[in-house]
């Protein structure tokens, strides 16, 4: 599935910022996820493990924080959240088209040890 | 050796980004309008091209990418009709991506094409992650699979610019309810457009065929107009 396509990409980016950063390890990395993101957690772990494997991020736990689907009403100039996937103002009940979020799939943070290849 | 935190904030997809805007670039210079369309396997996409392209090869440059896991059946059946058509098999991947695309550019004479459409693969699912460069994305759902998908996959009815529900013909011998598609899919995308077609019989594609006449109108007009400004919408 395309979970190994992104758990590929997200393996390019962090080997990308350790080098940056000098990390000789990376033991946890920190993703935002929309809820309409068409991705499922235990698949992009699953093939984060493997893809990772043999890496600087071999064996680093994936936290993942999921974000609630958003939108804005540009006639109320309201932000909220979209409930039941109805995109509907609730203030005025006219269809929204603009949405703020919900679809991330985001690294946020990654955790890891400066330095050697030890330990 | 410290235990440190480094902040990244990065799309995980931002590779693939970077390849979609420069496909976009380069469809926008030769003013080409390009459609993403995505479906189920066997909603009917090969089938809506061939019908299509009988209709508007006429009167406008149209050339095809398909993409399946396997075999060139489907760019087979598009060459037949006398259209340029590119296959890309992905081996496994469960959708196109933006390097394909550029790869498949490459055996495309873009001259004279003012129409591309890429037929992803069939897939409900993974399609709707990877933005290929395309104008509108537009997706099929025939009548046969159900009316519950809009609900079963979001992203995939949110995105689209038109949904097209086809296999009409085939509603008598289904449970399925039209009207619940189109409400369901309208809470989710209230400024997408929905067509009921039939390949088998060509009933509903007036509007599905002016819809795209008037966007490759559009294109055209950006490209002979030599101003630069490439960039609206
Ligand atoms: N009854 C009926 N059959 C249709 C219609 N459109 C397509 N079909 C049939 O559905 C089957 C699949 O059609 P295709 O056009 O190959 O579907 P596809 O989406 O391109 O399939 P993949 O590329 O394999 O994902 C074929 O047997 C078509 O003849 C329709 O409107 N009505
Ligand atoms: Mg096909
Ligand atoms: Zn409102």
């Amino acid at each position: 599935m395309h979970e190994l396509s992104i758990a590929q990409s997200l393996l390019d980016i962090i080997v990308d910022e350790s080098q940056r950063h000098r990390l000789g390890r990376v033991d946890k990395v920190r993703l935002r996820i929309g809820e309409l993101a068409a991705v499922v957690p235990e698949s992009l772990r699953f093939c984060f493990d493997l893809v990772s494997r043999d890496t600087v991020a071999g064996g680093a736990v994936i936290e993942i924080e999921t974000v609630a689907v958003a939108a804005r009403c540009d006639k109320c100039d309201l932000s909220f959240e979209v409930k039941e996937r109805v995109f509907q103002c609730p203030q005025c009940g006219e269809p929204v088209f603009e949405m703020l979020g919900g679809r991330e799939l985001e690294v946020v943070n990654i955790e890891g040890e400066t330095g050697g290849e030890d330990g | 050796m410290a235990e440190i935190k480094v902040p990244v904030v990065r799309n995980i997809l931002q590779a693939n980004e970077r390849l979609a805007s420069e496909n976009r670039r380069r469809f926008d210079e030769a003013g080409i309008f390009v459609i993403n369309l995505m479906s189920s396997p066997g909603a009917g996409k090969t089938s809506l091209l061939e019908k299509t392209i009988e209709t508007l090869a006429g009167r406008m440059g149209i050339a095809v990418i398909e993409g399946d896991l396997q075999s060139s059946r489907d760019a087979e059946r598009i060459q037949k009709k006398g259209v340029q058509a590119v296959q890309i098999n992905t081996e496994g991947g469960c959708h196109l991506d933006g390097n394909m695309i550029q790869i498949a550019m490459d055996s495309i004479d873009l001259s004279g094409v003012d129409l591309l459409i890429i037929e992803n693969v069939g897939n409900l699912v993974c399609p709707a992650e990877f933005n290929l460069g395309e104008h509108e994305k537009i997706t099929m759902l025939s009548v046969a699979e159900g009316d519950d998908k809009p609900v079963k996959y979001p992203l995939m009815f949110q995105i689209c610019s038109v949904l097209l529900v086809n296999k009409i013909d085939l509603l008598p011998y289904t449970d399925c309810d039209v009207e619940k598609i189109r409400q369901t899919s309208r809470q989710l995308n209230p400024g997408g457009l929905v067509f009921e077609i039939s390949c088998r019989t060509g009933e509903g594609f007036e509007p599905w065929l002016s819809w795209i006449e008037n966007k490759v109108g559009e294109h055209r007009k950006n490209r002979s107009g030599a101003a630069p400004h490439a960039d609206k919408s």
